[in-house]
């Protein structure tokens, strides 16, 4: 009861000390009346978009060996989405390091995909690099350049990898991208449930 | 939103031509801030380097010993010039404790030492948000409203833009505020102070927020943290500033 009255006491006798205790009254108010309700709409799922934390945008394409690809028949493997060119230099550097980590993997369940701009390159030149690179993984062939406007494409390389339920964890625009980064973001999505 | 721009064959990264700027600005302000403050200038300003350098350096090996696996498998992967291969928390506490050594080695007073970096604090918050405006990241919630912005799909709050016109606010108060007791320290905490209120304000309109239990933010948790310390010790370290000697 003293210690109230005296805390009462020194409030009104040293404004900026009240000051101090109400701008920490109304942020711990705005804190809590600002949490996010259960079933609010950032809790729901994000839309497609190419970004961390949103659904990776699907797309259907043909493939360099013939067969159509589609990337949300990939649901349930952890995807490693690569969009090159061939005369794309920072594509030639990071490209050998993308097989040494698919051969690494590929047995846990990675999936890599390879999506050639092909508006903007040649599906003979794509055929030639993939040759010169010994590469295994698919080679989607996004001639219209339609899977390269879904994901806003800006610069080449972009690398994107998607989790198993088909959500962007991690989006690498530009390169070459390291050896190290690639299996740190692998291996996070191969650990996830 | 203009993350990337191509010279010729470079993809010039905005965001972290954004950063850069801030912090080129913030180390010269940091630098004046000193001179007026009668400090060693330049040892303010090599204490500030030394910072970077440290955090830079702290942050990727951070970043390899969380992912030790991938670099055992691809060491020369560390000395990679890459952005994205950062601990950016932990870079940041390497970074202070690199400056507080840097510091205390060259004998500069503590407290007015922070003073002359709350300019350097107030222009690279303005940069974050910057950075964060060119690149999309720190997205808003979505909003149905006139002020709304279309990005990643939906019409969403201009957080970046609220974090913006704040850390613009949180700079002018800086410059406004009377000289008084700023050799304290106080300085820098009220610059910090206000900064962490502007997060806790506007983390409330995110929509990429992480979340903590019952809902809370996490970002909105730690600045309401920052800012309960940096008004406790800012009006301890005044008081003991304005106590007689």
């Amino acid at each position: 009861m003293r210690l109230s009255s005296r805390f009462l006491r020194r409030l009104l006798v040293d404004p900026p000390v009240a000051a101090l205790i109400g701008v920490i009254v109304v942020a711990i108010a705005w804190t809590v009346i600002s949490r996010v309700p259960a079933g609010a709409p950032q809790a729901s799922p994000a839309p497609p978009s190419p970004r961390t934390g949103f659904a990776a945008p699907d797309f259907t394409l043909d493939t360099l060996d013939g067969p159509q690809l589609t990337l949300a028949g990939l649901r349930g493997h952890p995807v490693l989405l690569n969009l090159w060119a061939s005369w794309c230099l920072p594509c030639r550097i990071e490209m050998p390091a993308i097989q040494r980590v698919y051969e690494r993997h590929r047995d846990d369940g990675l999936v890599v995909v390879g999506l050639n701009v092909t508006s903007q390159d040649s599906q003979a030149a794509a055929q030639a690099f993939v040759q010169q690179f010994g590469i295994t993984f698919p080679i989607a062939l996004d001639r219209d350049g339609t899977a390269s406007d879904r994901y806003e494409l800006m610069g080449l390389p972009s690398t994107y990898f998607i989790d198993r339920e088909g959500i962007i964890r991690d989006v690498i625009i530009g390169g070459p991208m390291s050896e190290a980064v690639m299996l740190a973001n692998v291996e996070e999505l191969l650990r996830a449930p | 939103m203009l993350p990337f721009i191509r010279v010729g064959p470079l993809l010039v990264q905005l965001p972290g031509l954004a950063l850069l700027a801030g912090i080129w600005i913030g180390i010269n302000l940091a630098e004046k801030e000193a001179l007026r403050l009668r400090l060693n200038a330049s040892a303010i300003v090599s204490m500030t380097m030394y910072g970077l350098i440290g955090g830079v350096i702290g942050a990727r090996l951070l970043y390899a010993l969380e992912h030790l696996d991938a670099y055992a498998a691809a060491p020369l992967s560390l000395l990679a010039l890459s952005t994205t291969a950062l601990d950016g928390w932990g870079g940041l506490v390497v970074g202070a404790i690199v400056g507080f050594l840097y510091g205390r080695k060259h004998h500069l007073p503590l407290r007015p030492s922070l003073d002359s970096l709350a300019p350097a604090v107030a222009v690279f918050m303005i940069a974050l948000a910057v950075a964060n405006l060119l690149s999309g990241n720190g997205y808003g919630a979505s909003l149905d409203a006139p002020w709304a912005i279309f990005i990643w799909g939906e019409y969403r709050h201009p957080t970046q833009v609220y974090e913006i016109l704040l850390a613009l606010g949180v700079f002018l108060a800086w410059r406004l505020a009377p000289a008084g007791d700023v050799y304290s320290g106080n300085s820098f905490w009220q610059v910090v102070g206000l900064s962490a209120a502007a997060r806790v304000l506007t983390e409330a309109f995110h929509g990429d927020s992480a979340h903590l239990i019952l809902g809370f933010r996490l970002v909105q948790v730690v600045a309401l943290a920052l800012l309960g310390t940096s008004m406790l010790v800012g009006r301890r370290w005044s008081a003991a500033a304005a106590a007689p000697a």
